[in-house]
C-alpha cells in the first residue's frame, strides 16, 4: 500500500490533490488512501502543508486540482450531515466564546447526527465518551476554565461521540486528528494515541497529524511524510524513515536507532547536542 | 473503553444528576418566564390614566374570547380592547423579536457583544425612517398631510432590508460569509447611516426635528390593531424558526469548519438567520422606533441563568425580551405621568449600565 489505490477496502482516497492560495501551491499532487482498521500518521516540518491537506481531505477546503473520494463518492457531492456520519474531525485549535459546560461541548458530537437515537442512549454515549477521554469528572465544569490539555481531551470526547453516533448510520468511518496531543502531558499523549489505535482496531480509518517522530513511528501502521506541499514518502514506518530523509526534510543531522524487539526506528535528539552538525 | 456496549447502559450517578438538574432548570425557567410574561401583560393592560385591576382585564379578555357579551360594556372594555391591548401586544412582539434577533446575531458572529444595532441593520432602518420624516414631509406636504406617519413603517423596513443585503454582498465571497468582514462592514455602514441621519436632522425644520427625535428614542405609543397585523407576520416567522436554528447555532460555537464537520449546513443556517433578523428588526424599528439594548441585555441574562445552549436560549430570550419591553413601557408611562417617556430612554437607562457591568465582571463572558 504505497499509493492511492482503487481497492474496495479504501474509505478515503485523495488523488493528485493540489491546493493553491495567493499564487503559491500549498499542496500539490498529493495522493493518499485511508483504509479501515489502520492508523495513518502524517508528519512533516512546519509549513509542509499537513494541515492544508487535512482540510482538503475533510472537505473544509476545495482542492484546486485532483479529487477526493469517500467510499467512492466525490466528497463535495455528499451532504454535510451524511459526511458527518462517515467521518469526524478534531481540529488543532477549538476556542469557545460562550460558557458551555464540558458536557454540552461533548454532546455537540451527538446532537446533530445522533438525533435518531433515543435520549437516554445519547446521554449514556456522552458519558461513556467523556469517561473514555478521562474528563468525566470535569463534566459540569465550564469549558473555558479548563487548561489547554483538558480542553483538548474534551474535544477528543466530542469527536468520539460523533464517531459512535455515526456508527449507527454509516458502516465505514474515518477519524481525523490534527495534532491531537499538542498540549497533553506524556501520560495523556499515550492514552489518547492508544485510544485512537483502539478505534482503528474496530474498523475505523484513522489519520493523525503528529510532530513527535518517535510517537509517529510507534503508533503508525502507515507513515506519510510531507515536505513543501508534497508527499515525499509513505509506507510502513520502519521502511519509510531513514537518516537521509531526516536530513532532507527536517534539516537535522541525526541517525536513527533501532529498538530491539519490534525493530522500529527511534530518534535521540540528544545526539544533536553531543555531536553538532557533522 | 466499552463503547460498543448494550443499548441503554446506566449513566454514572454524577452525570445522571447533572443531566437531570439541567432539565429541571430548563423546565423551571420556561414555565417561570411564561407565567411572568402573562401576569405582567395583564398588569400592563390595566396600567394607565384609567386604572383597571388585572382581574378585570383577565375577565374582559376571557369574555371576548368566549363571546360572552354580558360583560362587554363600559368604558374600560373600550380602553382595553382599542388602546391598551394592542400596545401591550406590540410590546410583547417587538421585545421578543429584538431579543431573539440579538441572540441569533451573537450566535452567528460568535461574539457576545453582537447586536442588530451593531451590524447596521437598525441604523439603516433608522436612516430610511428619518428620510421619510424629513424629505417626505418636505416634498409631499401638499399631497398628504399625514404622509410621514403612513409611510414611516414601510420606509424603516426597507432601510433595514437594504442595509442587511448590502452587508451580505460586501461580506460574502464565493458563497461564504466572513463574520469578521461582516462585523466591520456593519460598523462602517452604521456610521455612514448615522452621518446621513445627522445630515437630515441638520436640514430639518423644528417640527420635523421633534418627530425625528421622538421616533429615534422609540415608543410603543402608536400601537393599533392595523400596525400589529402589519408587523406580526414579519416577526412571528422568526419565533417559529428558532428550533430550526438552535442546533446549528450550537455547532457554530465551535467555529464554521467544526460546525460543517458536525454535519451542520452552515451556509443555509447563516442565510436563514440573517434574513429573519433583517425582517424582524426592520419591522420592530418600523413599528416602535429605535429601541436599544434589548437584544444584548436579555440573551446575556438568560445565558447567566441557564447557559448558552441555543435550544433553551432562543425561546427564553423571546420570553425575556417580551417581559423587559412591556415592563419598560410600564415605567415609561408611569414615571412622568400623565406625560409619557420614550421607551428607548428607559431601555437605554437600564441597558447601558447593565452592559458596562457585564463588561466589568467579564470573567466567563468573553474568551479573550
Amino acid at each position: 500500500m504505497s499509493e492511492a489505490g482503487t481497492g474496495d477496502d479504501i474509505i478515503v482516497s485523495a488523488r493528485g490533490v493540489g491546493f493553491n492560495a495567493g499564487g503559491r501551491a500549498l499542496v500539490s499532487e498529493a495522493s493518499l488512501a485511508l483504509v479501515p482498521g489502520t492508523t495513518t500518521i502524517l508528519i512533516g516540518p512546519n509549513g509542509a502543508g499537513k494541515s492544508t491537506l487535512l482540510k482538503l481531505i475533510t472537505g473544509e477546503a476545495k482542492p484546486s486540482s485532483g479529487e477526493i473520494l469517500i467510499d467512492g463518492e466525490n466528497l463535495h457531492a455528499i451532504p454535510a450531515w451524511r459526511l458527518a456520519c462517515q467521518r469526524a474531525v478534531m481540529a488543532q485549535h477549538a476556542r469557545l466564546v460562550f460558557p458551555f459546560s464540558v458536557y454540552e461541548v461533548a454532546s455537540l458530537g451527538v446532537d446533530g447526527i445522533g438525533r435518531a437515537l433515543p435520549r437516554q442512549r445519547r446521554e449514556a454515549l456522552v458519558g461513556e465518551c467523556l469517561a473514555a477521554a478521562g474528563v468525566l469528572d470535569l463534566a459540569a465544569r465550564r469549558y473555558q476554565t479548563l487548561s489547554g490539555g483538558e480542553q483538548q481531551r474534551v474535544q477528543f470526547a466530542r469527536v468520539l461521540c460523533q464517531i459512535e453516533a455515526g456508527r449507527s448510520i454509516a458502516s465505514r468511518q474515518a477519524l481525523f486528528l490534527d495534532e491531537p496531543i499538542a498540549s497533553l502531558d506524556l501520560c495523556h499523549q499515550l492514552a489518547l494515541l492508544d485510544m485512537a489505535r483502539n478505534i482503528a482496531s474496530r474498523g475505523v480509518a484513522v489519520l493523525i497529524v503528529l510532530h513527535d517522530l518517535n510517537l509517529a513511528v510507534t503508533y503508525a501502521d502507515h507513515l506519510v511524510v510531507m515536505d513543501q506541499g508534497r508527499i515525499i514518502a509513505q509506507g510502513a514506518p520502519a521502511r519509510t524513515l531513514d537518516d537521509a530523509l531526516l536530513r532532507q526534510v527536517f534539516k537535522v543531522n541525526l541517525s536513527l536507532g533501532r529498538a530491539p524487539s519490534p525493530g522500529l526506528p527511534f530518534l535521540l535528539p540528544q545526539q544533536h547536542r553531543v555531536s553538532p552538525a557533522a | 473503553m466499552t463503547l460498543a456496549s448494550p443499548p441503554v447502559p446506566a449513566l454514572s450517578a454524577g452525570l445522571a444528576s447533572l443531566v437531570a438538574g439541567r432539565r429541571r432548570l430548563a423546565v423551571f425557567a420556561v414555565v417561570g418566564l411564561a407565567l411572568g410574561c402573562v401576569l405582567l401583560a395583564l398588569v400592563a393592560v390595566g396600567q394607565g390614566a384609567i386604572a383597571i385591576a388585572p382581574g378585570r382585564v383577565a375577565e374582559i379578555l376571557w369574555a371576548r374570547l368566549t363571546g360572552d357579551t354580558a360583560l362587554l360594556d363600559g368604558r374600560d372594555v373600550l380602553v382595553v380592547m382599542n388602546i391598551r391591548l394592542p400596545r401591550v401586544l406590540l410590546g410583547l412582539l417587538v421585545g421578543a423579536g429584538l431579543a431573539v434577533s440579538g441572540a441569533l446575531m451573537q450566535g452567528l458572529f460568535r461574539n457576545p457583544l453582537a447586536d442588530p444595532g451593531l451590524v447596521g441593520v437598525s441604523a439603516g432602518a433608522g436612516l430610511a425612517a428619518a428620510a421619510t420624516i424629513v424629505l417626505g414631509d418636505r416634498f409631499l406636504t401638499g399631497t398628504l398631510m399625514k404622509l410621514p406617519f403612513a409611510v414611516l413603517p414601510f420606509g424603516a423596513f426597507c432601510g433595514g432590508l437594504i442595509s442587511t443585503l448590502a452587508l451580505y454582498l460586501i461580506a460574502t465571497r464565493q458563497g461564504r460569509t466572513s463574520v469578521a468582514t461582516m462585523l466591520l462592514a456593519g460598523v462602517a455602514l452604521g456610521a455612514l447611516a448615522g452621518a446621513l441621519t445627522g445630515l437630515l436632522a441638520f436640514i430639518s425644520d423644528d417640527r420635523q426635528l421633534r418627530d425625528l427625535t421622538f421616533w429615534s428614542m422609540g415608543s410603543l405609543g402608536g400601537a393599533s390593531w392595523t400596525k400589529l397585523s402589519a408587523i406580526a407576520p414579519i416577526i412571528v416567522p422568526l419565533l417559529f424558526a428558532m428550533p430550526l436554528l438552535a442546533r446549528g447555532l450550537n455547532g457554530l460555537m465551535l467555529g464554521e469548519a467544526e460546525a460543517y464537520h458536525l454535519g451542520i449546513p452552515v451556509q443555509r443556517i447563516k442565510a436563514l438567520a440573517i434574513v429573519l433578523v433583517a425582517l424582524a428588526v426592520g419591522a420592530s424599528v418600523a413599528a416602535a422606533g429605535l429601541i436599544g439594548f434589548v437584544g444584548i441585555v436579555v440573551p446575556h441574562l438568560i445565558r447567566l441563568a441557564v447557559g448558552p445552549d441555543h435550544r433553551l436560549l432562543l425561546p427564553l430570550s423571546a420570553l425575556g425580551g417580551a417581559i423587559l419591553l412591556v415592563a419598560a413601557d410600564i415605567v415609561a408611562r408611569l414615571i412622568v405621568a400623565p406625560a409619557e417617556l420614550p421607551i428607548g430612554i428607559v431601555t437605554a437607562a437600564i441597558g447601558a449600565p447593565f452592559f458596562l457591568w457585564l463588561l466589568l465582571r467579564r470573567q466567563g463572558l468573553i474568551d479573550v
